[in-house]
């Protein structure tokens, strides 16, 4: 078995400043991140404040920027470093900090509540829901997110400008837009909500969402760009807008 | 002593500590009774341990089979339990779990389809037929969202990361709840007329465990200490199959649904051991042959059950026997292959989270080879005595659901029979405890200075100089745990364990932590101890009581199970600050069903 003493440089502050401090740890073999964490809350630092919850990669709590990339700590294995590298561990940048690794993530929920709950249309004469498997697993897939927050942690639209923050529901939210548009029972619209209110067209399609997901979900390409499709084919086709003024849907 | 220190108070007509399945599922009906409610996360909103459940919810919809029904649910779940179950627990929980899973659909989640649109059902350990609804490996995931995203619109108040430690109480009644804030490390009491308890288990005082670090037996020591019994803490599961390497890993669930799709144990040699290990109970309906088990998978008519799919305390006793036997794997468990019998496409579709966390977590790619796999602490059958149809416990006021409740599933439970039991029972309690607050007269008085001495008790070990660590007490206690009241226990351990906890208990007392009260992880473990310690002794006084061994407690020196012992709860009160255990009988069973236990179509 192969254990290392390893370098860490872990921020420690809350939101009236702080600095990064180092602290040397010994590592086992197939250590993660988050073990390493955990070794200096033991033995070094009983205060160190990180948020985790099943270390397995199916909560989403223990998101983290590790040397500058967005991750899951619990999924970061530490054999992905060279054996001298300092690894640096500061907390998600996006949202404001409480302190150490635990930042204030009450924006996401605040958005989450904004988007109109499902409502499903009547059910079959049978009684039942049937769906096709095909149809369900558009939706499926961005059912998938553990809302660990690094796609909104990553977007430019609020990384860079939190004065947008207000205006746009990130990542995230726009794709539980896309999510309940897909989903086949589902009958409220939320097209006006996307483009007006979650700040649809804030997204450039600069795939920064996708690329830190860590269940891999496709937000961009199978979540973002279709409901823009959406939003322009409803909004501004004057043939789907006639259809719809003469099928009494508004 | 008592704090001076200001703290905010809010008042509720019924408050939901615990936002899991059964959490989130009392307040949504709590709150759609009419009551003010408020939902109480340890964590943040959707990260409760319910995320973790992976195989799927169980439930007689009769989709896939529709010989299904919940006469045959309601018999696998009491065969499965040992008999120890509370009979009416297991017949409401296999009634109404169909129509749980649809209103799971109503509110939005996806399930995986059958062929004709219908939910699919997956096979899983000692269900008769395939009765889990699933999506893909993360069902819980599924369900613990669908259910956040119903309870936000139902104005519910939800307060994230707030750690209830003390019970309030009004004379005998329960009246409100005293914690504090995670992040700020403020105090906070919360008034109410009834109080849902849905905090979960207990797996944190074990050192290989699946469970997060929520899963400290703060809903049971809550109960115990306001005057709620508990029952049968000593049946403890261990799921068979949990990580083993690396050493970091280890414990983390590797889903039964592995199995039920296909994946079969092995030992070092190659040999498929299960057929070795199928007690007298289970010989009828399993497979005693590998051309039957196969057949099996596509012929569930005309052959029996492969022995892989046993319940897991049989799964779990035999892991261990093939290992102490020296045959098991370099990490010191057994094999559980996939690769063999599946193709990688559909082990990719119907296994994505497995593997992926083997993937990432161990370099090992299950489409092409096998996982090593031991037993993990992942659940507790025992729990807080509870009304079947309530949820009320002994406490006026004080009502407990999920995996914080003891009864529902005897001395093991089925796999999937817990994501079902969360939504079955969770409505139980919130509808229950709002017809309780609507029933009571008069307001329920809360005393100042109570509040002012519990909360005074948080904050101690912030004012003693010099003292215990409180990761080093709790790495002793998972130790102790572990290698003491583990898998196999014997009366000579047991009691060792026993004087250690009393050891813990002390070194407690002495806990200094550092830092300040902002997010500081060594406080709310060392908060945490309290409640870890309390459940560490009820478990091991319940199993020192029952010299038998049923389901998830084994005893080297009682190896059989003991007919007298079938028909008792060991039931665990704490009065005087002592926790003493008592055998009581079970609640009779009326005949009807007893008939239904004993056909074998």
């Amino acid at each position: 078995m192969a254990a290392s003493m390893v370098t860490m440089r872990v921020w420690r502050g809350d939101a009236k400043g702080g600095a990064f401090k180092d602290y040397r740890v010994e590592a086992q073999e197939g250590m993660v991140v988050l073990d390493v964490i955990h070794t200096i809350q033991a033995t070094q630092a009983g205060d160190l404040a990180c948020r985790w919850n099943c270390k397995a990669g199916k909560c989403g709590s223990c998101s983290a920027e590790i040397n500058g990339k967005p991750r899951l700590m619990c999924m970061t294995r530490m054999n992905t470093f060279k054996p001298d590298e300092t690894v640096t561990v500061s907390p998600i940048k996006a949202f404001p900090l409480f302190r150490d690794l635990a930042t204030d993530v009450s924006f996401n929920y605040e958005k989450a509540r904004q988007i109109p709950a499902f409502k499903p249309g009547p059910k079959e004469a049978d009684g039942t829901r049937r769906m096709q498997q095909e149809d369900v697993e558009r939706s499926q897939e961005f059912r998938k997110c553990i809302e660990c927050f690094l796609c909104q942690n990553v977007c430019h639209v609020i990384r860079d400008h939190p004065e947008n923050k207000s205006a746009f529901a990130g990542p995230r939210y726009l794709m539980r837009i896309a999510e309940l548009e897909m989903h086949p029972l589902d009958t409220n619209d939320r097209l006006d909500l996307a483009q007006a209110k979650a700040g649809l067209g804030y997204c450039n399609i600069t795939k920064c969402c996708t690329e830190v997901c860590p269940e891999h979900i496709h937000i961009t390409d199978n979540a973002l760009i279709p409901l823009k499709e959406r939003v322009v084919s409803e909004k501004y086709d004057p043939i789907v807008w006639l259809a719809r003024k003469l099928s009494g849907k508004s | 002593m008592a704090t001076n220190e200001s703290y905010e108070t809010h008042e509720y007509d019924v408050l939901v500590i615990g936002a899991g399945g059964a959490g989130l599922r009392a307040a949504v009906e709590a709150s759609a009774a009419g009551v003010k409610t408020a939902l109480i996360c340890k964590s943040l909103l959707g990260k409760a341990h319910t995320v973790m459940a992976e195989g799927g919810i169980a439930a007689a919809m009769g989709n896939v089979w529709k010989e299904d029904n919940w006469q045959v649910h309601f018999r696998d779940t009491m065969r499965g339990g040992k008999m120890l179950n509370n009979w009416r627990m297991a017949q409401l929980h296999a009634m109404e779990s169909p129509d749980r899973v649809l209103e799971l659909e109503e509110w939005g989640a996806l399930f995986d389809r059958t062929k004709d649109g219908l939910i699919s059902q997956r096979d899983f350990g000692g269900h008769r037929y395939a009765r889990l609804a699933h999506v893909g490996d993360r069902t819980g995931l599924e369900m613990i969202r669908t259910l956040q995203q119903h309870a936000v619109h139902k104005g519910i108040d939800v307060h994230m990361e707030c750690n209830i430690q003390r019970l309030l109480m009004d004379g005998d009644r329960v009246c409100g709840a005293v914690g504090y804030w995670r992040p700020t490390g403020k105090l906070v009491a919360f008034k109410a007329k009834a109080v849902v308890l849905a905090t979960g288990g207990v797996g944190k005082a074990w050192k290989y465990t699946s469970n997060s670090w929520e899963s400290t037996g703060d809903g049971i020591t809550l109960g115990l200490d306001a005057g709620a019994d508990l029952i049968d803490m000593e049946c403890i599961q261990f799921h068979p199959t949990g990580m083993l390497w690396p050493t970091s890993v280890r414990g983390i669930l590797v889903t039964e649904s592995v199995r039920g799709d296909g994946g079969t144990l092995k030992n070092s040699e190659g040999v498929r051991f299960m057929f070795n290990y199928i007690t007298e109970y289970f010989k009828g309906e399993t497979a005693d042959n590998e051309k039957e088990a196969d057949a099996w998978y596509q012929d569930k008519k005309n052959n029996r059950r492969t022995p892989d799919l046993l319940p897991r305390d049989e799964v779990a006793r035999a892991i261990h026997a093939e290992v102490k036997a020296g045959r098991g794997t370099p990490h010191g468990g057994v094999f559980l292959d996939i690769c063999s019998r599946r193709s990688a496409d559909y082990i990719r579709k119907r296994l994505p989270s497995m593997y992926h966390q083997f993937k990432e977590l161990a370099d090992v790619d299950i489409t092409k080879e096998p996982m090593e796999v031991g037993p993990t602490c992942h659940y507790i059958m025992g729990g807080i005595r509870v009304d079947a149809d309530t949820a009320a416990t002994r406490v006026p006021g004080l009502f407990a659901a999920g995996e914080v409740a003891g009864g529902m599933h005897g001395a093991n439970r089925l796999g999937g029979n817990s994501l079902s039991d969360l939504i079955v029972f969770g409505r139980r309690a919130g509808l229950a405890a709002a017809q309780y607050v609507k029933s009571l007269k008069g307001a329920v008085s809360v005393d100042q200075g109570t509040v002012k001495a519990a909360l005074g008790e948080l904050l101690s070990p912030f004012e003693r100089t010099g003292g215990e660590n409180p990761y080093a007490i709790h790495a002793d206690l998972q130790e102790c745990m572990q290698t003491l009241v583990g898998i196999i226990r014997t009366e000579s351990e047991l009691k060792k364990a026993l004087e250690e906890i009393a050891v813990f208990k002390q070194r407690l007392t002495r806990v200094k932590v550092d830092g300040g009260r902002e997010f500081n992880p060594g406080w709310h473990l060392a908060l945490d101890l309290y409640s870890m310690l309390s459940v560490s002794e009820a478990t091991t006084l319940g199993a020192i009581a029952r010299k038998e061994s049923r389901g998830g407690h084994t005893r080297d020196d009682y190896p059989m199970a003991d007919d007298r012992l079938g028909k008792v709860n060991m039931v665990i009160r704490k009065r005087t600050g002592q926790m003493s255990v008592t055998e009581e009988p079970l609640p009779e069973m009326p005949p009807e069903l007893k008939t239904l236990l004993q056909e074998r179509k």
